[in-house]
């Protein structure tokens, strides 16, 4: 979900910026030779309608030499826009020979966000510092996928058995929306990323933040939630630093109260959505992979208590 | 005319009316005119069900997180919209149309092969309902209609879905193959004299053109769809990634035949634009020679561009650019054709009928739609815009702005000779403000819709700034468009009654299908104008001031096929295809090294190069018995065929026991990707090798029954040329798996 109304023509990178610059050329090639062709068939559509009564045209079979030129002509621009295109590339997907600095992989229907080398985990949500390039790399866990986030960088499948990578930065502090772009299955438009772009500083903080185990709870609801947690299937899916390892399936939930959205982007992230999640996942988000736990609204007010301490 | 030719051209009649208009009449026929008219009612089924598809997603989406319809319904939704669109309507339609035109433009009496072409028809309804059966045995396929591997792969989508789609697109893709080859062999051995190849009528240079692309193109799609189905039902990994497999592999085959498959959208509709603007702008096509190199140039280009489907895919710069610039090169044939027709109309006498009305629409809407696929061209753009409603907004520009369009403008035009009666221009007025208007509303805000950042196949979104109103927008567009196909089927019902009588040629058009009587008589012509150029109706109109004499005084072209050869060798063309597609599976999985099985140890050369020979031997004796039957020595060529059929056998039960001593190994179909490249791609050949003794020993016993006797033995020839096919593909495919050739 873009922040912004018009995110393509928006961008907040500079390779963002190269895409942008070059569709508003194309787009204005295109317009030129809308007209071109409109401006051809309106006129002759005007000038050259049968007159009843009137002997038929005299038969025209061609010209040579137009033919000719209108071959040549599109050639010339169809070199031009190639010329244009290759610079575009290089702008848009400079080269990268260095070891990434996110991993994220693609689930169904969510995305792992693994920081590099320190190995923070994250789902969701990534987090940058501006001034400098990320290189993330891509992978899947299941299904072809494809990452984008229109104000900062290109689209790219991430596909299982192969890795790919692009480059992140952002110009400007803000957040910025994403999406899957490649049908998944069911929950394909519910595979929603947010990028949050930070200073330096504050990133820092944060990633230090993500890289604490969860703290213990602090209420006695909150001590009977992280009781269900552990003895209820959560453990099965939800890894949890601190609490569970071995899991993988599900997002990390280590840190969860600091993210803003539920479910991938689904839904914000509010005390009340997520007791509606808890009691019933797949109201909020049909097909997805989280079971219904028949849970009582006691437990699942205890659950929320806890989860909550998890910022 | 007398009252006994009157009864016999009414017996005669193709339409209601005539005897042998009963149910029995139709279902058994091979006339090329019901054939054809079968195919237009059947895809109009499917138009209104693929229709009723789409409006049922524009409904989900007319506001932002509807409940309508739930994502898997959903997902149903649009896989059914894409697959019923592109294989049960678009395709067909055009065939249907090239199948009833053809033969009469060609001045013919029916297609080369009558027979042949009633099964292409049947094998449509029968892959239709085999598609649609889906919905009642667990569930339509919800992947997408160019279905991406390990989506449809069992774990991902478990239902049958996806098995009745790879069945159903089987069947279908055998019909549309053999209704191309049945095309080539007709357009090149059926025309009338003095109809060179140069003086085609620019439909049927397009739809030939067309067909060599269905039988290049179908064999990739069939190979792909035969290697998901046993992935699926064998436990093979062919597009598995977690087992060995490639998932990018799945995209490189499926658009090999995804790209050629849009051009095999687009030919046909420009060839009817290529007859409808000249009649109705009076004026032959400008730069005849030019429109129909460009056609070749297109289909040449169109095999060079398929990876521009894969952009995001990260295949590296290099392959991106180079398949960017392929794309960015076919555009300039498909300019060529553009300007050639605003070219016609510029100086002619306009008459803006209904026909003309559409084809003038798909001049500017093919247009935008070409100039968006253009953009997508460019990488750095399709970067931003792929996956998105843009890309969705740009190919229904060009296949319902344009192709579709376009067969209005063709139902338009031929109505009347099909039927004998014209459409109504009154409802064909409303028919067509109601689905320029609501064709364009409903796509040309989806442009805007993918620039704004929403994806494609998406059941729902979130309720952003101007999102819920496009979307609303769109939806009010698509059931204007829905109601004026409405008006169209009540048009054509209506004028098939109280329609005008056409007469032979209302349009004054001039090519030879106005020659005749509409409806034409079952023999299609009782005589056929001298033909000297492209227009040969024009000519007898305007003796005083004919067109130039195309090819000069010739009345043939200087070659001559006849009609067998022909068809065995598309067949044996689009046979190349298929076996091309396994090699390259197998030289793909077998060039890295894997674990398991390996051909050293499990292969035996020196055995298998033995029934090698005896396989080539076979190819010697049945050229033998050719040469013995030429000579009439029936006896002689029997026992030869007899002794072809032993070699062939011989070579079978050696496969046999490879097969056997390779599973008495434990080695079996899916125990790693060298023996299911291994078992698909002999296991195919043996198939053909089965096939081929079935068809010789339908020779010995015709042969038996006394055929071929009065010398014309073209069926034993192309037989002939099929086993040594056979035998050329073991050849390549001893090499590759037994020598390691390319390896």
């Amino acid at each position: 979900m873009p922040t912004s109304f018009n995110p393509i023509f928006e961008p907040a990178s500079a390779q963002t910026a190269a895409m942008a610059g070059l569709f508003e050329l194309v787009l204005v090639i295109c317009g030129v030779i809308l007209a071109i062709v409109a401006g051809l068939v309106g006129t002759s559509l005007m000038r050259f309608r049968a007159r009843p009564g009137a002997a038929e045209p005299r038969p025209c079979f061609g010209n040579r030499k137009l033919e000719m030129i209108w071959t040549a002509g599109p050639l010339l621009v169809v070199g031009w826009l190639f010329i244009l295109t290759a610079k575009g590339m290089q702008q848009a997907d400079p080269p990268a020979n260095q070891t990434p600095d996110i991993l994220v992989t693609g689930h169904q229907w969510w995305w792992e966000v693994r920081y590099l080398p320190g190995g923070e985990v994250t789902a969701n949500e990534i987090h940058l510092s501006t001034g400098r390039k990320w290189l993330v790399r891509l992978a899947s866990a299941d299904v072809i996928h494809d990452f984008w986030v229109p104000e900062l960088a290109r689209k790219m499948q991430m596909i299982p058995g192969q890795t790919n990578q692009l480059w992140l930065e952002a110009d400007a502090p803000g957040t910025y929306a994403g999406e899957c772009a490649e049908y998944c299955g069911a929950q394909h438009a519910g595979m929603r990323l947010t990028v949050i772009a930070e200073p330096p500083s504050a990133f820092a903080a944060w990633l230090q933040n993500q890289a604490q185990p969860a703290l213990g709870p602090v209420s006695a609801t909150a001590a009977s939630g992280l009781k269900l947690f552990q003895t209820m299937t959560c453990v099965n899916c939800h890894p949890l630093r601190g609490v569970v390892t071995g899991a993988s399936v599900a997002p990390d939930l280590t840190h969860l109260a600091s993210r803003h959205t539920l479910g991938a982007g689904v839904l914000a992230l509010t005390e009340t959505n997520l007791f509606r999640w808890l009691k019933n996942a797949q109201a909020g988000k049909p097909g997805c992979l989280m079971p219904d736990l028949k849970l009582t609204d006691a437990q699942a007010r205890a659950l929320v208590a806890y989860l909550e301490t998890l910022q | 005319m007398s009252a006994t030719a009157q009864a016999v051209s009414r017996e005669e009649s193709p339409l209601p009316g005539g005897a042998g208009s009963g149910l029995y009449g139709w279902v058994a026929t091979v006339d090329h005119k019901r054939i054809g008219i079968l195919y237009l009612l059947t895809t109009l089924v499917f138009f209104v069900l693929g229709g009723v598809e789409a409006l049922l997603m524009r409904i989900q989406l007319v506001r932002p997180n509807n409940t309508f319809l739930s994502p898997d319904a959903f997902g149903q939704m649009f896989t059914m919209h894409g697959t019923t669109m592109i294989f049960l309507v678009v395709m067909p339609v055009l065939i249907g149309l090239a199948n009833y035109l053809v033969p009469l433009m060609i001045g013919a009496r029916d297609m080369a092969f009558p027979r042949l072409n009633a099964l292409s028809f049947w094998l449509l309804p029968c892959g239709g309902f085999l598609l649609h059966y889906s919905l009642l045995a667990g569930g339509a396929p919800a992947v997408g209609w160019f279905s991406y591997a390990p989506l449809s792969e069992t774990p991902y989508a478990s239902t049958s879905g996806v098995d009745y789609w790879t069945l159903s697109l089987l069947i279908l893709g055998i019909g549309s193959v053999a209704a191309s080859i049945n095309l080539i062999a007709t357009i090149l051995t059926r025309r009338a004299p003095g109809l060179t190849m140069q003086r085609l009528p620019l439909f049927v240079w397009m739809v030939f053109v067309n067909s060599f692309l269905v039988i290049l193109a179908l064999p990739a799609l069939n190979s792909a769809i035969v290697m998901l189905f046993i992935d699926r039902h064998l436990g093979t990994h062919f597009f598995a990634p977690a087992q060995g497999g490639s998932a990018v592999l799945w995209q490189h085959f499926f658009w090999a035949f995804g790209h050629p498959e849009v051009y095999i959208m687009a030919l046909p509709a420009f060839g009817i634009i290529s007859e409808v603007v000249p009649v109705f702008a009076r004026r032959p096509i400008f730069g005849y020679e030019f429109v129909a190199a460009s056609t070749v140039a297109i289909a040449l280009l169109s095999f060079g561009v398929w990876a521009h489907h894969m952009f995001a895919v990260g295949l590296g710069h290099p392959m991106d650019l180079f398949f960017s610039a392929t794309s960015m090169l076919i555009a300039v044939p498909t300019g060529v054709k553009v300007f050639a027709w605003s070219a016609t109309l510029w100086g002619g006498a306009i008459r803006l009928t209904t026909a003309m009305l559409f084809a003038v629409a798909f001049l500017i809407q093919f247009t935008i739609g070409g100039l968006s696929g253009i953009t997508f061209a460019v990488v750095p753009i399709d970067w931003q815009v792929t996956g998105t409603y843009y890309l969705v907004a740009h190919f229904h520009y060009v296949l319902f702005g344009g192709t579709f369009f376009a067969v209005f403008a063709g139902i338009y035009y031929w109505f009347p000779k099909i039927t004998g009666r014209l459409l109504s221009e009154r409802l064909g007025k409303v028919n067509f403000w109601m689905a320029l208007i609501g064709f364009n509303t409903a796509f040309f805000v989806q442009h805007f819709l993918g620039l704004m950042g929403m994806a494609r196949r998406v059941y729902t979104y979130p309720d952003l700034p101007g999102w819920g109103l496009l979307n609303l927008i769109s939806t009010v567009g698509a059931f204007l468009l829905g109601a004026a196909v409405l008006v169209l089927l009540w048009n054509i019902v209506v004028s098939l009654r109280h329609g005008r009588l056409a007469g032979d040629n209302p349009w004054q058009a001039w090519t030879l299908e106005w020659a005749t009587t509409s409806p034409p008589p079952a023999q299609n012509f009782d005589r056929v104008p001298p033909i000297r150029s492209r227009r040969p109706l024009w000519d007898l109109a305007h003796p005083e001031n004919p067109d130039p004499p195309v090819g000069g005084r010739a009345a043939r072209d200087g070659f001559v096929v006849e009609k067998n050869r022909v068809g065995m060798v598309s067949f044996l063309i689009t046979e190349s295809a298929f076996f091309l597609m396994l090699i390259l599976a197998y030289l793909y999985y077998n060039s890295h090294g894997m674990s398991g099985p390996a051909p050293e140890s499990l292969l035996n050369a020196q055995r298998t190069g033995l029934y090698t020979l005896c396989l080539l031997a076979s190819s010697l004796t049945v050229w033998l018995a050719e040469q013995q039957l030429r000579a009439g020595k029936t006896v002689a060529f029997r026992w030869l065929l007899g002794l072809t059929m032993g070699l062939g056998g011989v070579f079978l039960f050696g496969q046999g026991r490879e097969y056997f001593r390779i599973f008495h190994a434990g080695v079996l179909v899916n125990s790693n990707l060298f023996a299911t490249t291994f078992f698909t791609l002999t296991g195919f050949h043996g198939l053909h090798v089965g096939v081929g003794l079935v068809a010789l020993l339908i020779l010995m016993g015709l042969a038996g029954a006394g055929d071929f006797k009065s010398g014309r033995i073209e069926a034993v020839r192309s037989i002939g040329l099929y086993w040594h096919f056979v035998d050329a593909v073991w050849l390549v495919v001893f090499s590759v798996i037994y020598l390691k050739l390319l390896l």
